[in-house]
């Protein structure tokens, strides 16, 4: 349990983190006052801000993205979904897993939970809208895409229609979000500081919220302190069972061999490798403890990852418990040092006890 | 073979004067020991007797330094040991008084080899020199073919004679023993008693509490002890 507190305790935050990082894109430009997609507010004038983000020498790479709502229509009935309006050359957003990309205008790539709703493949013609009037029962920014690619969206939930085109099509398809952006991405040159390129970001465009990935996971980390609390208690909780456990254990293990010790300490046993041995014997318990507790907290964390991944909403890529050897040796640290502090008291009635006394008690037994 | 080894010391090798042991029991005061008088020759075999309760393993827990009196002197091979701290107490223990119990107390998880050496490994010995002593012991006690047999492979007495070799690891100055036979049946009573006798004529300065008349009978000397006294010595 206390594995699974300290993988819980750090997972998402690591999760999120690798998840930022995974495209290598450290700065995100969303409307101000905004996260990125948080609304359907959009950014004005993408060429300008293109432009100026280009006379940063530190910025190598910048990413435009555009958010819109779709419908496909089939026939009697239309699928809802989303899709980004990217550039494929520098798009940070998705994986292709078959297929090709959208290199054309009338390209669409899919995620696999928008393949399997339309019971479509790769290569058929899509009818697909951008606008829905439910008064006049019209669709609006109709257009024929071809399905060219299947893509695994990296920031995207398992159970979202996703897909994504070249923005010029999606922008062609709502003419109001014409030189738009809902979020910009930009990655920083080799070296170059991302927090002075946001600080420069932030000064040169003063419509825009720049977020790094350090700003993202302070955010982040803000959102989902309930989570990390809970942890913290139930890792606190676990840990300080285990201690009494573990001094229960061997305390009565003291109390059992009170004439061996007495033997022991008779025969010339130094107080002091008495305690080493009682202590020893509480890190040995806490050890093996720790050992069985592993396997146990991995597949208990595997078990409740699945569930808690499962949540509506939540990024694929996101993992609540995520393995990091860091954690599980914080936990191996935190049981030796519970196990050393578990085998004190045991350990100090041991060497304390009266030999003669003792002794006569045993012989009495 | 001689064993012990045993310093050059001064006889008597246990000296008490007017020891005195008393014991808070409630509220009430208990006189274990009552102004005892006594001296151990060294090379002597004393057995200790007498009813339950009249002191005899108080007495011998003083003489072993593993307690201290309430009044008196204890002298063990011309050193003041009843004012000694425990730190003290115990290195003068390690390396010159050998217990022998009732209950053999061998470590359950060490072999036969290994519960002999363990004093030895408390008195920093080569761990060489610990195998070839505990081998050798090992061997004097008859179990030179158990060495690796852990106590709960062995029989009472097997384990009765590890636990004699363990006594003698450190070369003591003194043997003590509290019932040894006290676990064991009639034949291997007297397997141990021959053994005593044996480690006696070969030099080791034994003091034995036992009810077993055998036992006293087979050493040198008796103590009568009765209420805290010693009655005959």
């Amino acid at each position: 349990m206390l594995l699974d507190m300290v993988m819980l305790a750090t997972g998402m935050r690591e999760s999120f983190r690798s998840l930022l990082l995974s495209r290598g894109f450290e700065i995100r430009l969303a409307p101000k006052g905004s996260l990125p997609f948080d609304s359907d507010a959009t950014i004005p004038g993408v060429s300008a801000i293109t432009s100026t983000l280009r006379a940063n020498p530190d910025i190598r790479e910048i990413s435009p993205v555009l958010g819109a709502s779709i419908h496909i229509l089939m026939g009697s009935r239309d699928v809802s979904g989303s899709a980004l309006g990217i550039d494929p050359s520098v798009q940070g957003d998705y994986e292709l897993l078959s297929g090709r990309d959208v290199t054309t205008a009338d390209a669409i790539v899919v995620n696999d939970y928008l393949l399997r709703q339309l019971g479509a493949r790769i290569g058929d013609t899509l009818n697909v809208a951008t606008g829905y009037d439910p008064q006049t029962r019209t669709y609006s920014g109709q257009r024929k895409l071809v399905v060219m690619g299947l893509v695994k969206f990296i920031y995207g939930a398992n159970d979202q229609s996703s897909s994504a085109m070249r923005r010029e099509t999606l922008e062609a398809m709502r003419p109001q979000t014409r030189d738009r952006a809902s979020l910009f991405m930009v990655r920083v040159r080799d070296g170059a500081n991302a927090e002075q390129v946001r600080d420069w970001i932030e000064k040169q465009l003063p419509n825009v919220t720049a977020i790094s990935i350090a700003t993202a996971i302070a955010q982040v980390d803000e959102r989902l302190s309930y989570f990390r609390q809970l942890a913290l208690i139930l890792g606190v909780v676990s840990l300080f069972v285990g201690f009494l456990l573990v001094t229960t254990l061997v305390t009565v293990s003291v109390n059992e061999r009170a004439g061996e010790i007495a033997v022991m300490r008779a025969i010339g046993v130094s107080r002091l490798h008495v305690i080493q041995q009682v202590v020893l014997e509480g890190v040995a318990i806490s050890f093996a403890g720790a050992v069985l507790g592993l396997g146990l907290g991995l597949i208990t964390a595997r078990y409740l990852n699945t569930i808690l991944s499962a949540f509506p909403g939540l990024p694929m890529a996101i993992d609540f418990f995520l393995f990091q050897p860091r954690a599980a040796w914080s936990a191996l640290g935190l049981l030796i040092a519970s196990g050393i502090g578990a085998g004190i008291y045991p350990a100090w009635r041991a060497a304390s006890l009266p030999i003669a006394e003792s002794l006569r008690r045993e012989a009495i037994a | 073979m001689s064993w012990p080894a045993a310093a050059e010391v001064e006889s008597p090798i246990v000296s008490l004067r007017e020891v005195r042991r008393d014991y808070a029991l409630g509220a009430e005061r208990v006189h274990a020991l009552q102004g005892v008088t006594l001296d151990v020759d060294r090379g002597d075999y004393v057995a200790i007797v007498g009813p339950s309760g009249c002191g005899k393993s108080t007495l011998l827990n003083l003489i072993g330094v593993i307690d201290q009196p309430t009044s008196g002197t204890v002298s063990i091979a011309g050193k003041r040991v009843d004012a000694m701290s425990d730190r003290e107490a115990t290195q003068f223990r390690l390396r010159n008084i050998g217990f022998v119990f009732q209950r053999f107390y061998l470590l359950p998880i060490l072999s036969a080899l290994e519960n002999v050496s363990l004093p030895m490994a408390e008195a920093n010995v080569s761990k060489r020199e610990r195998a070839e002593r505990a081998a050798e012991l090992l061997k004097y006690v008859g179990l030179g073919n158990r060495e690796r047999h852990r106590p709960s492979e062995l029989s009472g007495g097997e384990q009765q004679r590890v636990a004699i070799a363990r006594a003698l690891a450190n070369r003591p100055t003194l043997l003590l023993a509290d019932e040894p036979t006290g676990e064991l049946d009639a034949r291997t009573g007297t397997e141990i008693i021959s053994l005593f006798q044996r480690l006696n004529a070969d030099g080791t300065t034994i003091v034995v509490v036992t009810h077993d008349e055998d036992l006293a009978s087979a050493a040198a000397r008796k103590v009568h002890m009765r209420d805290g006294k010693v009655v005959v010595g």
